[in-house]
């Protein structure tokens, strides 16, 4: 990993809070860096002003003895479909184009209440539905290692935004790998919290009952402290559910003993055999520090991507209606009626796989198709979430790969299917509502990076990101 | 049982209420074809005795006070991002010709 020009969050905030570095002068660090490298088309647009205001307000309160939090001046960077003040935000989408929200997602609103700056809105696949930035309406974002490969998806954008050093952290989505598949394509660290962790409040509904608020940055320790002041119940989502009362900021838990799972059916030949290279290595470097690494089956997890897309598009069709050219700024002025204004309006405002979504999941709700479709993976869904439960009865933790490939070249994924294939091992935890995270965890023969995928049973996000935190230094 | 005709595409498209080129409703008709082809293993699963899941932590009959709590937001907030009003009401195209 090269050098970041941040220093680790938390003495970042110390330094703001003891006055020894102004808020003012990291918001500028950020800007710049972002004006510098926006040719890798990271971020839709930037929150200067707000930034700048909020800072130098920052700044006045220390000066007269006021403690800003425990982010005090940390500047961070959201991915587009999370409300913030400041810019539009427009998920990507030409449908949300002109939408400034009059409310803030609930994970922006605590990260300001402890004095991080949001500064810019990072890029991503429309609405979330990609795996690469290649579905944004706007433009692709680039690998921050080679400009001819992407970043991964959804949360392109937020991932590459943080190896590119424009912020030391940014918040992403992950509904079915969303926050991991970036992370470990770019190198970062990235965090799907159990369902429910994380408030939904004011981000863009894509599939709600696993929609989840992603964390990326350069180390755990980074995003675990920034998962700390996100997480936990919020009344403006009924679906949250109480944090840990022992926190998530400083955990750490030794792998001497700890039984450790390799999922089987993930290093079959569905994966890359440079990145199954990587992950061997990586479970070898966890036995030698005296884990109990053992290969662990659950045979209903093939059929996980296909549950993925009869249920996600189904919500996608619902959560998506909402986008009919009367609520929001953008509408085709030229309809006749108010039928043809709504379908004149998603015609034109959706790019091609929100269409693409929107119509599998009408096609699978539609009665006569509904139980062979949606029912059907309602239960096979539920098949899933007991194979997790019974592998956690037998190890503590999960491991395999993130991706089935390392960062792909811009185009080269040139079918919807292929695309989908890419979430093969993302979408499980999302359907049992487990944490999961991405950890750099090494790089393939041509030298990309390959992040290994560490899983916990519900609820245990201390006990994961604790996990984490070692086998990081460990791959190091 | 999923290839798709052109009509099943337009019907489709139709419901979920989405204007489609002709260029569009034959790249759907064939990619949403491959794409129900793929899911429909599912039907080969055996889920014997099995419940359908539709929520995953467990939580049951989230309520509140029935009270109202200033979030800071009011309706002018919400009617400036209409792309049209009238008054103190969202404005329409006619629903009837």
């Amino acid at each position: 990993m090269s050098d970041s020009q941040w220093k680790p969050i938390a003495q970042i905030a110390d330094d703001v809070r003891s006055g020894r570095v102004k808020a003012v002068d990291l918001v500028e660090q950020a800007l710049k860096t972002i004006e510098d490298k926006k040719d890798y088309n990271a971020i839709i647009s930037t929150t200067a002003e707000r930034a700048r205001d909020r800072a130098a307000s920052m700044d006045e309160a220390v000066k007269n003895g006021q403690n800003p939090g425990r982010l005090a001046g940390v500047p961070f960077i959201a991915k587009d479909n999370i409300l913030t003040f400041g810019a539009e935000s427009t998920a990507a989408s030409n449908i949300l184009k002109g939408f400034v929200s009059p409310y803030q997602a609930t994970v922006v609103e605590r990260l300001e209440a402890e004095g991080a700056i949001c500064v810019a809105k990072a890029n991503l696949d429309a609405f979330g539905h990609g795996v690469s930035t290649e579905n944004s309406d706007f433009m692709v974002t680039k690998h921050p290692e080679d400009k001819t490969r992407v970043p991964g998806g959804s949360s392109g954008g937020s991932a590459a935004s943080v190896m590119l050093d424009m912020a030391p952290f940014a918040l992403g989505t992950d509904t079915g790998g969303s926050t991991r598949h970036p992370a470990s394509l770019v190198g970062a660290v990235g965090y799907k919290p159990t369902y429910g962790l994380t408030s939904r409040s004011g981000v863009v509904a894509m599939a709600s009952s696993t929609d989840t608020i992603g964390t990326l940055a350069r180390t755990v320790e980074d995003l675990s402290l920034v998962f700390d002041v996100i997480a936990g119940r919020d009344p403006l989502d009924g679906t949250t559910i109480e944090r840990d009362a022992a926190g998530y900021a400083d955990s750490f838990v030794d792998v001497k003993g700890k039984k450790i799972g390799l999922i089987k059916e993930w290093m079959d030949e569905g994966v890359e055999e440079g990145v199954r290279k990587v992950i061997r290595a990586a479970a070898d470097k966890l036995r030698a520090a005296g884990a109990d690494v053992r290969e662990i089956s659950l045979p209903s997890l093939p059929l996980a991507l296909a549950v993925y897309y009869v249920l996600i598009p189904a919500e996608v069709s619902s959560n998506l209606s909402r986008h009919d050219g009367q609520r929001y700024q953008f509408s085709v002025d030229k309809a006749k009626d108010l039928d043809e204004s709504y379908t004149l309006t998603r015609g034109t405002g959706f790019g091609k796989e929100a269409k693409r979504r929107i119509m599998i999941g009408t096609y699978v709700l539609s009665s006569g198709y509904y139980d062979a479709y949606y029912r059907t993976a309602q239960i096979v869904r539920t098949k899933i979430i007991n194979d997790f439960n019974k592998a956690f009865d037998e190890v503590d933790f999960l491991i395999g790969p993130v991706a089935p490939m390392p960062a792909f070249k811009i185009g080269e994924v040139d079918s919807p299917l292929k695309a989908y294939l890419m979430d093969l091992m993302t979408v499980a935890p999302s359907m049992a509502g487990i944490p999961g995270i991405s950890v750099p965890a090494g790089r393939n023969d041509g030298n990309l990076p390959v992040g290994i995928h560490i899983l916990a049973p519900q609820r245990k996000d201390r006990e994961l990101l604790g996990i984490s935190k070692a086998a990081e230094e460990l791959f190091k | 049982m999923a290839d798709l005709s052109r009509d099943d595409v337009l019907k489709l498209a139709r419901l979920a209420r989405l204007t489609l080129t002709d260029e569009e409703v034959e790249q759907y008709r064939t990619q949403l074809s491959e794409i129900l082809k793929y899911v429909e293993q599912l039907q080969q699963a055996d889920v014997e005795g099995l419940e359908p899941t539709s929520q995953v932590t467990g939580l049951k009959n989230v309520t509140r006070k029935d009270v109202i709590e200033d979030y800071g937001v009011t309706p002018d907030d919400l009617l400036r991002i209409a792309p049209k009003t009238e008054g103190r009401q969202v404005k329409v195209k006619r629903m009837i010709g």
